[in-house]
């Protein structure tokens, strides 16, 4: 993404985004609440328009819809556990399935959980199980990108483990690239190659995560 | 309460048994209602894969019930008359065999689902329901008009088509045939809704924005389920037509829609079954109600506002065990 500005009605609300993310890396964009890091990630997934220039892997993404740009191997992980909640576990996974490397055994390998829970209503289950389905199904479209927006926010610590074990295996085992908007600081320096952070709208630092050092994390982000 | 599944099987066993116990005590009458029934039920099981899986809230599938009832209605006055339905360079006959008029009678209404479909889910809500109902309406209007084939009077046939191997005009063979049909149809939407394509369709009633962030185009779902849809109405249209061996501008009525969308709601919306259970309920309530009185449909009305407030599944929802119905 290069100097991209979007809109909501009037309103601007990014004033020039600059993010880069090579294969098989994974960036944390963090800030501060309300700075633009969820309208960043609708930007990225085609969901609102931009101007601006976005390129995934060689492909003009700026102008294309929302779906297509799934198609082209962005897989997102809404913010608020948005799972479609008259489907059961399974089949909220098969809805949105895609040939390639993931499938339903692989997902409930990552998550068992899920395999207990297969037969139950995605809308009766606990936050974290939403979650997890929420990741699964991104997963199960088999993306390049995966893109996770405020993924562990509210949950409980255990359930909030599971999850970052989990996009650490896929790190490892897969080398799938991930975005992650998230406020668990000391995971997301765990887990993040790179970081990118957004104040009122723009770009106001990007560089390797190691180089984020707690005072500077502090001085941009508050935490 | 019951599984759902064996409610279902009741249903349907019920649905045949009824008949077959006519066609033994020569009661041909309770055969035709049965038929009547059926029919219906295909009409509504075609509107269930729109309205309970897509979320399409059409009051234009009339239009599709008459599409086929007039396919029906054309191929066999020509095959009757033997006036060719195309002259010039290529002569193209009438038809009395079934299959065939089933055939082009599906194929018809699907045409006319895909160019209907893609401009009405062009729009969502009321406006979807008012393109629909326009559309059904321009049909009615059309067909009034329309004096090679009857118009405002309608179009009678003589016979009832041919089937191979069988005599349509025992009342109990064309039922046979009818039943067979819906139960193919049933056993189709069952597979259909647990496809991932059905999955994807469900998903795209529930969110669309969900359903493009993962590579899915909901208008596209939404408009193969249409054509699926208006098909399947389109073929329950035909049958129609032959059991009352007529056709006439009523089937393309609004009217016709209403009482289509009333099957689905009463017996359960998404419901497998449920289209199967609020046409025979109908088509029961008019026949012994309106044998007491005239204005039976006020029964109907009070009927259908019970259901709609305390029983969101409809009638198959009251008896049978299952996840609950959308609204």
């Amino acid at each position: 993404m290069k100097q991209v500005t979007a809109h909501y009605g009037s309103a601007q609300a990014l004033f020039g985004v600059d993010l880069e993310l090579r294969a098989g890396e994974v960036l944390a964009l963090m800030g501060r609440n309300g700075m633009g890091k969820t309208t960043t990630v609708r930007s990225l997934c085609r969901m609102i328009p931009v101007n601006g220039e976005m390129t995934f892997d060689g492909h003009d993404l700026s102008r294309l819809p929302s779906h297509k740009a799934a198609r082209l191997g962005i897989g997102l992980v809404p913010e608020g556990r948005r799972c479609f909640a008259g489907l059961t576990v399974t089949e909220n996974l098969i809805a949105a399935a895609r040939r390639g490397y993931w499938n339903l055994s692989g997902i409930r390998t990552l998550f068992p959980r899920l395999a207990e829970r297969r037969h139950q209503l995605a809308g009766t289950l606990s936050g974290g199980e939403q979650q997890m389905v929420a990741i699964g199904r991104a997963l199960m479209t088999n993306p390049r990108l995966l893109v996770l927006d405020e993924a562990t926010e509210g949950l409980a610590p255990i359930i909030r483990n599971e999850i970052w074990t989990a996009l650490a295996r896929l790190k490892a085992e897969t080398g799938l690239s991930i975005i992650v908007v998230d406020k668990q600081i000391g995971e997301m320096r765990q887990l993040c190659d790179h970081a990118v952070v957004l104040e009122r709208g723009s770009t106001t630092w990007a560089g390797p995560m190691a180089e984020l050092t707690p005072a500077l994390s502090a001085q941009l982000i508050g935490v | 309460m019951i599984p759902e599944k064996l409610l279902n099987l009741v249903v349907l066993a019920l649905l045949l048994a009824v008949p077959y116990w006519a066609s033994l005590n020569d009661a041909p009458f309770t055969i035709t209602l049965a038929t009547r029934a059926t029919i219906f039920a295909l009409a509504a099981v075609g509107l269930n894969i729109a309205l309970g899986m897509g979320g399409m809230v059409s009051l234009g599938h009339a239009l599709f019930f008459g599409i086929g009832g007039y396919t029906m209605g054309i191929l066999a006055f020509h095959a009757q008359s033997f006036t060719p339905l195309i002259d010039g360079p290529m002569v193209i006959e009438g038809t009395k065999s079934m299959p065939v008029i089933w055939a082009v009678a599906m194929g018809v209404s699907a045409l006319a689902a895909l160019v209907i479909g893609a401009l009405s889910l062009r729009t969502a809500g009321v406006y979807f329901i008012m393109i629909t109902l326009a559309f059904g309406q321009m049909l009615f209007f059309f067909t009034i008009s329309w004096s090679s084939y009857g118009g405002e009077d309608g179009l009678s046939i003589f016979l009832r088509n041919e089937f191979p191997g069988l005599d349509t005009l025992v009342p109990f063979n064309f039922f046979a045939l009818c039943y067979g049909l819906l139960v193919l149809v049933i056993l189709f939407n069952a597979r259909f809704a647990r496809s991932p394509f059905g999955l994807a369709l469900n998903a795209a009633r529930q969110s669309p924005d969900r359903v493009r962030a993962v590579g899915l185009n909901p208008q596209r779902l939404k408009l193969v389920a249409f054509v699926i849809s208006g098909t399947i109405t389109g073929l329950a249209g035909a049958l129609f037509a032959d059991l009352n061996r007529f056709v006439s501008p009523t089937m393309f009525s609004w009217q016709t829609s209403g009482e289509i969308m009333v099957f689905v709601i009463l017996g359960g919306v998404a419901r497998l079954c449920g289209p199967v259970v609020g046409a025979v309920a109908f088509v029961m309530l008019e026949h012994f109600l309106g044998g007491l009185s005239e204005f039976w449909h006020i029964y109907l009305g009070l009927l259908l506002l019970l259901i709609v407030l305390f029983a969101r599944g409809g009638l198959v929802g009251l008896v049978a065990r299952r996840g609950a119905a959308h609204d």
